[in-house]
């Protein structure tokens, strides 16, 4: 392994690490814009202008505040809970393509720290994991809410885990593939999956709310019946990170889901582009356009969380085991036929 | 057995038809409705910068009114403590001097007069009993502060500008 490479990457990483902690940040920020615009209010606008110095503002108000361990806690386990929760949403983005290749000095360089074959089992998996820091925070607070929050998580977690595996397979049966940077490149310009696959990315997306712990599935954080959920018994900056897992988690949702479904960094009119301007530009315009849609999916995940009240648990359940799974499953079975059909 | 108002209405739960059991129709108008708030004026007022229009029968921060030769008008006979039911306000009442007949327009007056704001729910009653006129609630909002001590208004917040010597 040469040092360029690991150089190369080591920059990558540090980007990609700074871009999500950046976007998490100005998430809080959007959110609460979002729901002020969303209820007719204005939102924080005290913190420098428009209020756009306010999550620097929180971010020292929680480093300030007082650290409290309860004492019949798990003092090992509480700590890690949140960590935990941190890494598992920040490495996510390790797989995710986020340009065509650049070329600098006559070498190329990919934009994706890495391009494992099976890149979408990766996601899974590192979302799977992220239901463990909720876990064994809620778990070591050593409170009956923390504990009822973490089952609540642990069991939303698995049921739509479920949904959203069958989703995938049906997007797999149309892609060949289980890396995430064929899968992109095979939407070129405006052959989105989503218009292969549109009942699969409704499937997905309620999943991914569910995943998430966003509103309207925001149970195991459900103020009216569990205080404040898993963390419940967190202060200071430990609480701030489950709060910013929380957003590095929507980001790296609406990233998989632009990924999967809304051709990443493609775009119409993309080759009009890539003729005419120098190319590294154009793929760093097809960068930008990725993360617009990120953006706009953010941006719908907010909205969501401002229009629809909270499901009951037995709603909950109901939509993934009696709606979601049986509708997955029928989708894959019309995806089969049609594939089939296509083949004579 | 039949209402006799007539107002009662019976509520029938029918089961969910399938539209509505997957609650995407019902979801994607309530989107429409909160989008259609997004670009509403909001409503609120930035208020240190921007007030609101307050109504003509406000009561904001009290003054202690001077007479038209600017000369205080309270006499510290103590009504206004006792109608006040929060408890708000104190007084230290004076004999005035020959020489400061300028100063008050009665004999007696009020050499310390507090009210803290603190205690204070601007019900008016002090306004109200004042026989004097000398108390009116006509100020603006109170301020913040950070210290309680900070709230106990003396003289020197209370009482009105004196009048400008022509």
């Amino acid at each position: 392994m040469d040092i360029n490479f690991v150089i190369e990457k080591f920059i990558l990483v540090t980007i990609l690490f700074a871009i999500s902690l950046v976007i998490a940040m100005y998430s809080t920020y959007a959110e609460r814009k979002v729901a002020a615009f969303l209820q007719d209010r204005l939102g924080p606008d005290r913190a420098g202008p428009f209020g756009i110095l306010q999550p620097l503002a929180d971010g020292v108000k929680m480093f300030m505040k007082e650290e409290i361990v309860p004492a019949t806690s798990n003092k090992w386990l509480f700590m890690v809970g949140p960590g935990l929760a941190m890494l598992c949403a920040c490495i996510g983005t390790a797989v995710i393509p986020w340009g065509q290749d650049l070329t600098i000095g006559g070498k190329t360089v990919p934009l994706q720290v890495t391009d494992i074959n099976v890149g979408v089992l990766y996601i899974f998996g590192v979302v799977s994991l992220g239901v463990y820091g909720v876990m064994i925070g809620g778990w070591a607070s050593n409170n009956k809410y923390s504990l009822l929050s973490a089952i609540r998580a642990a069991s939303q977690n698995i049921s739509y885990e479920v949904a959203m595996g069958l989703s995938i397979i049906a997007l797999l049966l149309v892609t060949n593939s289980l890396s995430l940077k064929e899968i992109v490149a095979q939407q070129h310009s405006w052959h989105w999956n989503v218009i292969y696959q549109p009942l699969g990315f409704i499937i997905f997306m309620v999943c991914s709310f569910a995943e998430t712990n966003r509103a309207p599935f925001d149970l195991p954080e459900c103020e009216t019946e569990l205080i404040g959920g898993y963390h419940t018994e967190y202060s200071s900056m430990k609480l701030g990170f489950y709060l910013f897992a929380e957003y590095i988690n929507m980001f790296v949702s609406s990233t998989v889901m632009v990924t999967l479904y809304f051709g990443g960094y493609n775009y119409p009119g993309m080759d009009y582009i890539a003729a005419h301007w120098a190319p590294n530009a154009a793929v760093l315009f097809g960068t930008f356009i990725f993360f617009m849609k990120i953006f706009m999916f953010i941006f719908f995940f907010m909205w969501v969380r401002w229009t629809i009240p909270r499901f009951r648990y037995d709603q909950l359940m109901n939509l993934g085991w009696k709606g979601l799974i049986p509708l997955a499953i029928v989708n894959i079975i019309i995806t089969g036929i049609w594939i089939a059909l296509r083949q004579f | 057995m039949e209402s006799l108002s007539n107002k009662k209405k019976v509520l029938e739960q029918k089961p969910l038809n399938l539209a509505e059991r997957l609650y995407l129709p019902a979801i994607v108008k309530g989107l429409g409705t909160t989008m259609s708030h997004f670009f509403k004026k909001s409503a609120t007022i930035r208020y240190p910068e921007v007030e609101r229009e307050f109504s003509i029968n406000w009561r904001g921060m009290h003054s202690l009114k001077r007479d038209e030769e600017g000369r205080e008008r309270c006499t510290a006979c103590g009504l206004c403590a006792l109608s006040c039911p929060a408890e708000a306000i104190t007084m230290i009442a004076a004999e005035r001097k020959a020489e400061e007949k300028h100063l008050y327009r009665e004999e007696k007056y009020a050499a310390v007069y507090e009210i803290n704001m603190l205690r204070c729910i601007f019900c008016g009653l002090c306004e109200e009993a004042c026989p004097k006129e000398a108390i009116y609630l006509d100020g603006p909002i109170v301020p913040s502060d950070y210290l309680r001590k900070d709230f106990i208004y003396g003289k020197d917040k209370l009482v009105e500008a004196p009048l400008e010597t022509k």
